[in-house]
C-alpha cells in the first residue's frame, strides 16, 4: 500500500512543475512575444488609451447607439468580472416578462417601427458579454439610429456593413455585427 | 436545418473521423512502449524521472496495485487543490487579492477537478487566483485525464493479454499520457487559441471607460455583506451608475486547451466556453469541439490496434457515432423551433441569411443555434461539461438531450479513457445478453465472460443511477435542496436531477440556475463525484485483471462476431435500453412534463 506513496508524491510534484508552471509560462512567453494584442484582451485603443475590448460587449440604451444583446450579469449588465447567462428556463414567467420588457423598450425608442424584432435582440446572451448581434438585429435598428443622429441611412448602413463579419472561412459560425466597434465608428462621424 | 448547418456538422464529423486513425495509431505506439521517433529522444529524461520516483518502468502491476497507485495519485490531487484554494490569499499570482475559498466549496472543487468532473459552484474570475487556476485546477485537468487514459489502457491490455497476472504499470501509463499525448496537443491548441483572441497573461484586470454611462439597480448589502430583503422577501436595491467596465484577464489559453483535450470542462471564467475570452471565434469553437472528441474517438482505434483486430475498434466507434448523430438531430431540431411563448410578442425566431433565429436565450450570436446545440451534444456525450451556451435555458426537449446523454453513462465517445472503458463494459453486457438469448457461454475478444466479470460490469452500470436518482430524491425532499432551485415547476426538478446526473457522470455541465454553492450541494455533489469516479474505476480495473488472467479461446463456429453491423446494433440497443429503463420515469417528471406544458399553453 505504502510502496506506491513515494512514486505518487514525487511524480505529483515533478509533473505539477511541468504542467502547472513550465507549460503555462512557455505558452505565455510565446503569446506575449508573437501575439501581444490578442493575449492581452484585444483592446481597442483610442488616443493611446484603452476604450474597450473588441471581444467584450458594452451596454447601450441610448437610441442614438445600436443596442447589443441583453446581458444577465449582476449587479450591472455586461459585468466582465462576473460573466453569466440568465439561466431562465423556457417556461419561466420571469423570462416571458423580461422579453416583453425588452420588446417594449425597443418599441418606445423607435415608435412606428412595426417590423418583427430579431430574437437575439431580446434574449440574454450566454456569457452576458456577447459583443455581437445578428445582421438582422442591426438592420432592425438602422432607421432609428440614422434618424436620431440625423445621418443619411446609406451612411449608417455602410458602417454596419464595415463592422459585419461573415461566417469564418465562409462556413463556420454565424454572420455577426460587432456592436461596440460599430458605435465607436458612429461617434467618429462628424 | 439549413444547408450551411448541415455543412458545419458534416465538416466536423469528417475532420474528426479522419483524425481517429493517425491519433489512435500514435497512442497505441506510446502505450505499447514503442515510442515514435517524434518523442523517442525524450526517453533519457523519462528514465531519469522514473529513477527519481523510485519506479521501475518494466515492473508490471497486478490490478490491485494498479488501483492503489491510481487512488494515491487522486488523493494527492484532492489535497493539493483543497490546500491551494484555502491558502491562495497568502500565495503569489493573485493580482485581484482573492481570499481563501470557503471550506465546503474548496472540498467540492477539489473532488470535482480530481474526478475529471469540473463541476463549478463558484465564479472563476471572482474567486480563484491565477496560481490556483494554473497550478491547482489546470494541473488536475492533465492528471485526471491521464488517469482515465491509464485505466482504459489497463482494461485494453486485459483483453489483449492471456494467462497473466498483470495489466501494466500505472506510473508509466500516467506519465506517458501526460507528457507524450496531452502536453504537446495542449501546447499547439493553446497557441492557436491565443491567435484568435483567447487571453494569456498574468496582468491585473483591465478597467476601461464605457461609451455610455450605465445605470442599474444595485442590491443593498448589510454590514455582513448579505443582501437586505424587504418584507416580501425581494432584495432591496438602490439606483447606481457606472462609467467604466472592468475586464477579467488571466492565463486562460493554456487552461482552455487542456480543458477540452482532457474532456475536463472547467472554465477559467464562469460563462465557460461561452465567454469571448475562452472561445472568441467560430474557429476556436470548432477546434474546441474537435479537441473534446479527439482522444475519446481515437482511443477506439488504439483499442483495436492493441487487441490485434482494428475492426473491433471501428465497430465501437460506429456505435458511438450513430447514437451521437441521433441525439444531435433532436437537439438541433428542438432549439431551432424556438420558444412558442415569444411568438405573440412580435419576435422573429425564423432562421434566415441574416440571423440564426430559434431559441437564443442563453446563446451567443457568433455560435447561433447550430453550433450551440452541437457543442451541447458533444460536451455531454463526452464527459467534458464545457458549455458554449446555457443548458438551463434550452427548450425542454433540447435540454433533455444533454441530460439523457450523461445518463447513458457518457459512453458515446465519452471522457478520455472513461468513455471507452464505459463502452467496453456495455460491450461485455451486450455479449452476455446475446449469450443468454441463445444459451451459450458469452465471449468477448476470445475471453469467456464469467460470473465475476458480470458482477464487476454490473457495478459499473448500477452504481451511477443509484447515486443519481437517490441523490435527486433526497434533494427534492429537503428544504435545503429545494431552496437552491431557480426556475419554478417541472424545470426546477430538472435542475436538481441534472446536477446529480452531471456530478456522478463526472460531466460538470449544469442547469446552472441552481445555486449549487451551498454547504448541502457542495457536500452532496462532492461525494457523488467521488463515487462516480473512483468506485467505477476500481471494478473496471478488477475486470481488467480478471480478463488478463484468462486464456484466449479461438473463435469457433458458434462465436458471435463483435465487429459486424449486427453487433453494433446490439451494442446501441443495450446502451439505450439500460439507460431508458433506468431514467425514463425521472425524465417524465422533468423535461417531458415541461415540454407538454409549453406546447399546451400555446
Amino acid at each position: 500500500m505504502l510502496k506506491e506513496l513515494r512514486p505518487a508524491v514525487v511524480s505529483f510534484l515533478v509533473l505539477t512543475l511541468v504542467t502547472g508552471v513550465a507549460y503555462p509560462l512557455i505558452v505565455t512567453g510565446f503569446a506575449q512575444v508573437f501575439m501581444p494584442k490578442q493575449a492581452n484582451g484585444s483592446l481597442i485603443v483610442k488616443d493611446g488609451k484603452p476604450v474597450g475590448s473588441e471581444l467584450i460587449g458594452q451596454s447601450f440604451s441610448d437610441p442614438k447607439y445600436f443596442w447589443g444583446r441583453p446581458s444577465a450579469t449582476g449587479p450591472m449588465p455586461n459585468n466582465a468580472t462576473a460573466s453569466s447567462g440568465s439561466n431562465l428556463g423556457p417556461t419561466n414567467p420571469a423570462l416571458i416578462d423580461a422579453v416583453k420588457g425588452r420588446v417594449q423598450a425597443l418599441h418606445d425608442a423607435d415608435q412606428g417601427n412595426t417590423a418583427l424584432i430579431p430574437v437575439d435582440l431580446v434574449t440574454a446572451s450566454a456569457s452576458g458579454l456577447d459583443p455581437h448581434i445578428s445582421p438582422a438585429a442591426a438592420e432592425y435598428q438602422v432607421h432609428r439610429v440614422a434618424r436620431v443622429r440625423g445621418l443619411p441611412l446609406k451612411e449608417v448602413q455602410r458602417l454596419v456593413k464595415l463592422n459585419t463579419e461573415d461566417r469564418q472561412f465562409g462556413i463556420l459560425g454565424e454572420p455577426r455585427v460587432n456592436v461596440l466597434k460599430l458605435n465607436l465608428a458612429l461617434d467618429a462621424v462628424h | 436545418m439549413t444547408t450551411n448547418g448541415l455543412l458545419q456538422i458534416g465538416l466536423y464529423l469528417v475532420v474528426l473521423l479522419a483524425l481517429v486513425k493517425p491519433m489512435g495509431w500514435y497512442m497505441a505506439r506510446i502505450y505499447e512502449g514503442n515510442l515514435p521517433a517524434l518523442v523517442r529522444w525524450l526517453t533519457p529524461v523519462e528514465n531519469l524521472f522514473y529513477r527519481l520516483c523510485g519506479v521501475k518502468p518494466d515492473e508490471e502491476m497486478r490490478w490491485t496495485r494498479y488501483a492503489i497507485a491510481m487512488v494515491w495519485f487522486a488523493l494527492l490531487g484532492v489535497l493539493a487543490v483543497y490546500g491551494l484554494q484555502r491558502l491562495q490569499g497568502l500565495l503569489p499570482l493573485n493580482p485581484q487579492g482573492f481570499g481563501a475559498v470557503s471550506p465546503d466549496s474548496s472540498f467540492n472543487t477539489a473532488i470535482s477537478f480530481m474526478s475529471n468532473t469540473n463541476w463549478q459552484g463558484y465564479t472563476g474570475e471572482a474567486t480563484m487566483s491565477y496560481l490556483t487556476q494554473m497550478v491547482g485546477l489546470a494541473v488536475q485537468n492533465f492528471f485526471s485525464a491521464a488517469a482515465g487514459m491509464a485505466v482504459v489502457i489497463a482494461l485494453i491490455r486485459g483483453f489483449a493479454r492471456r494467462s497473466t497476472e498483470t495489466i501494466g504499470n500505472f506510473w508509466v501509463d500516467m506519465t506517458r499520457s501526460t507528457v507524450y499525448i496531452l502536453l504537446p496537443l495542449s501546447t499547439v491548441l493553446a497557441l492557436v487559441l491565443v491567435s484568435q483572441g483567447v487571453v494569456q497573461n498574468f496582468s491585473a484586470y483591465q478597467t476601461v471607460p464605457t461609451v455610455e454611462t450605465i445605470t442599474y439597480d444595485n442590491p443593498k448589502l448589510d454590514a455582513a455583506g448579505n443582501p437586505i430583503k424587504d418584507a416580501a422577501g425581494n432584495p432591496v436595491t438602490e439606483k447606481a451608475s457606472a462609467k467604466a467596465q472592468t475586464i477579467a484577464l488571466g492565463p486562460v489559453a493554456s487552461q482552455e486547451a487542456i480543458k477540452e483535450i482532457g474532456t475536463n470542462g472547467g472554465g477559467f471564467f464562469n460563462a465557460n466556453s461561452a465567454h469571448p475570452f475562452e472561445n472568441p471565434t467560430p474557429l476556436t469553437n470548432f477546434l474546441e469541439m474537435l479537441a473534446i472528441f479527439l482522444i475519446p474517438g481515437s482511443l477506439c482505434y488504439t483499442f483495436g490496434k492493441m487487441v490485434g483486430d482494428t475492426r473491433q475498434g471501428w465497430a465501437i466507434l460506429a456505435a458511438m457515432t450513430l447514437i451521437f448523430v441521433g441525439f444531435l438531430a433532436v437537439a438541433e431540431y428542438a432549439e431551432q423551433q424556438g420558444n412558442p411563448a415569444f411568438a405573440a410578442l412580435g419576435v422573429n425566431q425564423a432562421v434566415s441569411a441574416d440571423q440564426s433565429g430559434g431559441n437564443m436565450e442563453g446563446k451567443e450570436t457568433r455560435f447561433g443555434i447550430v453550433n450551440s446545440a452541437l457543442f451541447a451534444t458533444i460536451t455531454t456525450s463526452a464527459s467534458c461539461g464545457a458549455v458554449n451556451s446555457m443548458h438551463d435555458s434550452f427548450t425542454p426537449l433540447g435540454g433533455m438531450v444533454p441530460l439523457a446523454l450523461i445518463s447513458l453513462g457518457e459512453v458515446v465517445f465519452g471522457g478520455v479513457g472513461s468513455g471507452l472503458y464505459g463502452m467496453l463494459i456495455y460491450a461485455v453486457i451486450a455479449v452476455f445478453l446475446a449469450g443468454l438469448m441463445i444459451g451459450r457461454t458469452p465471449e468477448y475478444l476470445g475471453k469467456k465472460i464469467e460470473a465475476f466479470d458480470i458482477k464487476m460490469a454490473s457495478l459499473v452500470i448500477l452504481i451511477p443511477p443509484m447515486i443519481i436518482l437517490g441523490g435527486a430524491a433526497l434533494a427534492v425532499m429537503l428544504d435545503v435542496g429545494k431552496a437552491s432551485v431557480a426556475n419554478p415547476g417541472a424545470h426546477g426538478f430538472s435542475e436538481i436531477l441534472y446536477a446529480f446526473t452531471s456530478a456522478v457522470g463526472n460531466n460538470g455541465s449544469a442547469f446552472a440556475g441552481l445555486s449549487a454553492n451551498t454547504p448541502f450541494y457542495n457536500t452532496a455533489l462532492g461525494f457523488a463525484m467521488f463515487f462516480g469516479r473512483i468506485w467505477l474505476m476500481i471494478p473496471v480495473l478488477a475486470l481488467a485483471g480478471s480478463m488478463a488472467a484468462k486464456k484466449r479461446i479461438p473463435a469457433g463456429a458458434g462465436t458471435m462476431s463483435t465487429h459486424t453491423p449486427l453487433f453494433v446494433m446490439l451494442l446501441i440497443g443495450t446502451v439505450i435500453l439500460v439507460g431508458a429503463l433506468t431514467f425514463v420515469p425521472a425524465f417524465g417528471l422533468g423535461p417531458v412534463v415541461e415540454h407538454l406544458t409549453m406546447i399546451g399553453a400555446h
